[in-house]
């Protein structure tokens, strides 16, 4: 079975490779190679040309900044926009080290999304208000700051892929 | 700095990135600013009132005339102002009240 993805072609090994590299990026392409039954070489070929493709954009160490004994908040920032600054407010907002995650949606008003983080309530505020509030475009901002986290997983890829 | 330029500089307007945004609590923007005394004079009468209590009782109003206005004069009354903890109306008319007697004495 083969998948297209903007002119890259992706057959079962290649995704069978990418859904062991989502459960352990570290693993040895001999070992990976075992586990698929097929040569490491043919597993260091097939990464090499999904990292060359964007297909894989990078290896990262998830921390877990509770244990490691960070000090920080989360806020989910929800931004109104003018529709007609909306992308380049959200493009400014991807600019920020503070600024985790960014969304456009569509609901009555143009929304901008986004996952803030900071060290506490008032760098926070300092933030929104020096960085964000004089973005052209912005009409007006909500923020909810994150009390408890049930849930934060990646897109883990599962079973085949059909072709198009 | 003469008076005349003094005042001149006090009324002067702002560049967006120096306005006074409006909150109403933590990260919560109203979609009001002001970009000069005027101004502000003027968002004093609109804005909801728990932007004008949460602004006054963190002393961002005190802040932002003395840093980015640059009138200690005024600066200084708002802060005379925060210690007697006005809220509701009150504060508003109060607010309103030293702002605009001190636009009209920087204007003379």
């Amino acid at each position: 079975m083969k998948t297209k993805n903007r002119g890259n072609v992706l057959d079962d090994l290649d995704w069978r490779i990418l859904q062991v590299l989502q459960e352990n990026a570290r693993q040895p392409y001999m070992e990976t190679g075992r586990c698929l039954q097929v040569a490491h070489s043919t597993i260091h070929d097939r990464i090499k040309k999904m990292e060359e493709q964007g297909i894989i954009e990078k290896y990262m160490a998830i921390v877990n900044l509770e244990k490691a004994g960070a000090k920080y908040i989360t806020a989910i920032m929800t931004v109104f926009t003018d529709p007609k600054e909306s992308e380049n407010v959200a493009e400014k907002l991807s600019k920020f080290e503070e600024v985790l995650e960014v969304f456009t949606s569509l609901s009555e008003e143009l929304l901008i999304i986004a996952k803030v983080i900071a060290e506490d309530q008032e760098k926070l505020h300092l933030f929104i208000a020096h960085s964000v509030a004089p973005l052209a475009g912005v009409l007006r901002i909500r923020t909810s700051i994150v009390t408890k986290k049930y849930k934060d997983e990646i897109f883990f890829i599962k079973g085949s892929h059909d072709s198009e | 700095m003469n008076s005349f330029s003094s005042n001149s500089r006090i009324l002067r307007k702002l560049p967006r990135e120096n306005a006074f945004y409006f909150f109403t609590s933590i990260g919560n923007y109203t979609g009001m600013s002001a970009m000069s005394l005027e101004d502000f004079i003027q968002k004093i009468k609109e804005v909801n009132i728990k932007s004008l209590e949460f602004h006054l009782h963190r002393g961002d109003f005190q802040k932002w005339t003395d840093e980015t206005l640059e009138d200690k004069e005024l600066s200084e009354k708002i802060r005379s102002l925060q210690l007697l903890k006005p809220v509701g109306n009150t504060l508003r008319d109060q607010l309103y009240f030293i702002a605009s007697k001190r636009f009209e004495e920087l204007k003379k």
